[in-house]
């Protein structure tokens, strides 16, 4: 239901920026149904890339036989983030705010954590530039906090247009997907607010997953049901995927001399 | 450019305390020459790196850093390194620090190194916590002509670079096909630069803009065929995305980590050799 309501938010056309795991999942799934010219592009610096089987790495071959063009990583990020040429990115993180900001650096203090988290990556600048952001994160009291232990990528900083007034470029975040349905800010407030729920999922849970008092959209819509078309692509793409990692490797070795 | 076995490559340019990056983004990353650096038993150094990788897992969990520079160090598609966890949480085997960048900084970091200067300039924006840290490296400064904020990060300069790549031909050059990340920055910016290759072959198969780094900038070229295992070379063989998984669960415990370490490391020749022990070379 995630990787479907990801893929919904995806227009044709648009240059995106795919994280590793759920987003791939969630781009490659619109590219396949709705949205054939989606420009899909791979921090590894694969630009254009269309994957039949979905990557585990950033960086699998896949990615790059299926490219368009291959770019040095200092290129994807001046050329093509930093220069503002990309619509939509995606991204995860262990916690997030109410405005939307995102650490996935470290539990605790950062000198002495008590989890150190793989770190920024490509997302600050993701944060910073991609036009719109869209956030994957499963809702949970530990992971929508109140306060965060660590800003590794901005959403709203404070709200209330602190961010465009801090000149950042971007747009912030546009939707927060979850397990339980979709966040969007508020258009003046800018924090986070429920504005749909899956079918089943209720805004009780919805509230007890979430570390601060959130608020629900004035029209809190239903996330409609996957059409039978999409659920099917979604699962052939999973199939392929898992025979495809589960093939055995084979080097071979030249005789020793 | 010498031709070398990696064992003596290893032991000519690679020293104690020194600062070296094994680079390759996802694709080409060099295990061979890590495990031979293991093997060798170097202490005290500076990996740099700046997606750390399960080679930087075992070069941590296996005593041989003291310090990391990196931008995201993580077991990518499957989660945490865990002994990179341990040394940062806990100390195990030893205390790690830590230099601390984002991808576009890292990279930038690289180019300046390469291209002989002393910082790389990016556009500022006060976004993340991370150039607050103690210690962190970059600075902020204006733009002398519009006076716009920059961020200023300063170049990394690696005392040995080490890459795989797929070919080297008869003169020494050496070909990088597909996912190039930034070894031809991290190659361009230090002071030495080692690559372990699939095969030696008369002549290069290099289309005209292809990632070629001539023998004048290398110091060795060794020949280690699947020298990037778990790791691909793009048209020798692919990623082994089930040892990635596999490693999530070697690598959680410090027994189990040691003990495979010993086995399939320390307890083997060469990188032929663990290759045979896990069956995915005859």
């Amino acid at each position: 239901m995630m990787t479907v309501t990801a893929a919904r938010q995806l227009r044709n056309g648009a240059v995106c920026f795919v994280g590793i795991g759920l987003p791939s999942a969630a781009c490659n799934l619109a590219r396949l149904t709705h949205a054939p010219d989606l420009l899909l592009i791979y921090e590894s610096g694969t630009v254009g890339t269309r994957p039949v089987v979905l990557p585990l790495s950033i960086g699998d071959g896949e990615l790059a036989e299926t490219a368009t063009c291959i770019v040095p990583l200092p290129e994807v990020f001046a050329h093509y983030l930093q220069r503002g040429r990309v619509d939509v990115g995606f991204l995860g993180a262990a916690q997030i705010d109410r405005f939307g900001n995102l650490n996935s650096t470290v539990i605790g203090d950062y000198s002495h954590p008590s989890v150190r988290l793989p770190g920024a990556g490509g997302a600050p600048e993701i944060a910073t530039y991609a036009r719109e952001v869209l956030v994957i994160m499963k809702q949970t009291p530990r992971s929508f906090v109140e306060r965060l232990d660590f800003r590794t990528s901005c959403g709203y900083l404070g709200g209330g247009g602190e961010r465009a007034a801090s000149g950042c470029p971007g747009g912030g975040p546009k939707a927060v997907i979850t397990d339980f349905g979709v966040l969007r800010p508020h258009p003046d407030t800018q924090e986070l607010e429920l504005a749909a729920l899956y079918p089943g999922a209720s805004l009780a849970a919805a509230r007890a997953a979430t570390g601060w008092a959130l608020k629900v959209a004035a029209d809190l819509e239903s996330v409609p049901l996957p059409e039978p078309e999409v659920l099917a692509a979604l699962r052939d793409l999973n199939a392929r995927t898992e025979r495809a990692h589960a093939a055995p490797i084979h080097i071979t070795l030249p005789l020793a001399p | 450019m010498e031709l070398l076995p990696l064992t003596e490559a290893i032991a000519a340019y690679v020293k104690d305390g020194q600062t070296v990056a094994l680079e390759g983004f996802t694709h080409l990353i060099p295990f061979a020459a890590g495990h031979e650096i293991i093997r060798q038993e170097r202490r005290k150094l500076h990996l740099v790196r700046m997606t750390p990788d399960l080679v930087y897992d075992q070069l941590i969990g296996m005593g041989c850093a003291e310090r990391l520079t990196f931008s995201w160090g993580g077991n990518p598609g499957v989660g945490s390194l865990h002994r990179l966890r341990d040394a940062v949480e806990r100390g195990w085997p030893q205390p790690l620090a830590l230099t601390e960048f984002t991808h576009a900084e890292m990279a930038v970091a690289y180019q300046a190194g390469a291209s002989g200067l002393t910082c790389a300039l990016m556009p500022h924006h006060a976004t993340t916590d991370l150039e607050a840290v103690p210690g962190a490296p970059v600075k902020m400064l204006r733009c002398p002509f519009s006076g716009a904020p920059l961020t200023a990060v300063p170049a990394l300069i690696p005392d040995v670079t080490l890459l795989h790549a797929q070919q080297v031909d008869a003169a020494g050059n050496v070909l990088f096909r597909g996912i190039v990340g930034a070894a031809k920055e991290a190659a361009m910016a230090a002071r030495c630069v080692l690559v372990t290759v699939e095969e030696r072959v008369a002549r290069l198969n290099a289309d005209l803009n292809a990632l070629v780094l001539p023998a004048a900038v290398i110091s060795a070229v060794s020949i280690v065929p699947g020298g990037a295992y778990p790791s691909y070379a793009q048209g020798y063989y692919p990623r082994d995305n089930g040892f990635y998984l596999a490693w999530d669960q070697i690598a959680r415990d410090r027994k189990t980590f040691t003990a495979w370490m010993e086995r399939h490391v320390l307890g083997v020749r060469d990188h032929a050799t663990l290759l045979r022990t896990l069956g995915v070379a005859a």
